[in-house]
């Protein structure tokens, strides 16, 4: 039963512990920066989940060797997460460039001072 | 640390590990995403399209639609960043 | 902002070229091995940050200008939709590449080798390139003076 349990499902383990600990950094901290951290961690877990579903026992990359006859990995996760990582590093880029928008606004990138200063 | 993000943190993780018994076991080759689309790319990406890498034949061709896409989306960002951070000269 | 030392500036020199060729062969070779338009854009991004953190803004704008910038982050995207465009006219669905006939070739197969990995990956390695250099410009004290 641990076997069936741990061992052969480790991806599953690795990836919810890695999307919990991003989940955790962006709602319980208070620095603006490290909510961002926590939002790229949570990404990458995503990716990592999404690439380990399509792998197969004893295959290798999806590039041709021409006249043998391979078992090649799954290649459409891959196609996928190419575009994903693309949309996570705009995403970072605007949430950086509005952050520095608040800062001038407010002087300060606390959450709680900032809700202070607001009401 | 505090209490309530922990406690909730904690419960997503266990209700994720829990649904998790039901998915299929890693590296199986009868895994129902690899037997619908993924067979007919691999056999007939060289003949019909010349490229060798199959990641790169259904980024730009089968799949070419999605490229466009993202390439919107990053040529959106940086023109977002630009807007956001220039000071006018007044 | 001031230049750094002279064993920084000295090897960057020397490294900047070596860097750039190995982002243009992961273009262009995206079709045989691991690369294409993503990856290579990106390689070609950090050679120019490199430059610029060694050699300050005004050294690096020397070497960029913000409209010669400005220029290639709109082509890219347009040699992408072109290409599409292209399969209109001769016939085809957009974007279908096979539709378009190249001079001296015969097979459907090597058009769209062709235009796959000459036309859109560069169109896709131009544009995150300039959009990464826009991008670390903005956030980086003092880029964005045009002297």
């Amino acid at each position: 039963m641990i076997e069936d349990l741990i061992l052969a499902k480790y991806n599953y383990w690795i990836y919810v512990t890695l999307m919990m600990i991003g989940f955790y950094a962006v709602i319980a901290k208070k620095n603006l920066v490290k909510k961002v951290i926590g939002l790229n961690i949570f990404s990458t877990a995503i990716f990592l989940f999404y690439i380990s579903i399509g792998d197969v026992i004893g295959g290798t990359e999806p590039i041709y060797i021409h006249g043998e006859h391979v078992v090649y990995v799954n290649p459409i996760p891959h196609v996928l997460i190419l575009t994903g990582i693309v949309v996570s590093v705009s995403i970072t880029a605007v949430a950086l460039a509005l952050i520095i928008k608040i800062y001038e606004e407010f002087g300060t990138i606390e959450e709680d001072q900032i809700l202070e200063l607001q009401s | 640390m505090r209490i309530l993000p922990l406690i909730t943190v904690l419960l997503v993780g266990a209700l994720l590990i829990w649904s998790a018994q039901d998915m299929p076991d890693m590296g199986d080759p009868n895994a129902p995403t690899n037997l619908h689309v993924a067979p007919y790319y691999i056999e007939h990406s060289e003949e019909e399209v010349g490229v060798e890498n199959i990641v790169s034949a259904i980024l730009a061709d089968y799949r070419g639609y999605d490229t466009l896409g993202e390439t919107t989306v990053i040529f959106t960002a940086g023109v977002s960043v630009l807007l956001l951070l220039r000071r006018r000269e007044d | 902002m001031k230049e750094e030392d002279v064993i920084i500036r000295t090897v960057i020199r020397l490294m900047v070229p070596f860097i750039q060729i190995f982002g243009l062969y992961v273009i262009f070779h995206g079709g045989s091995g691991p690369g294409g338009g993503f990856q290579g854009g990106v390689i070609l991004a950090a050679s120019m940050i490199l430059y610029v953190m060694a050699f300050g803004v005004t050294g690096g704008r020397r070497k960029l200008t913000e409209k010669t910038n400005m220029i290639m982050r709109s082509t890219g995207v347009l040699i992408f939709s072109g290409i599409g465009l292209l399969a209109i006219l001769f016939g085809g669905k957009y974007l279908d590449y096979g539709a378009v006939p190249l001079p001296f070739i015969h097979h459907a197969a090597e058009v769209r080798e062709l235009l796959i990995d000459g036309g859109v990956e560069v169109g896709i390695g131009i544009t995150v390139m300039a959009v990464m250099v826009t991008i670390f410009l903005e956030f980086y004290p003092g880029g964005t003076s045009d002297d």
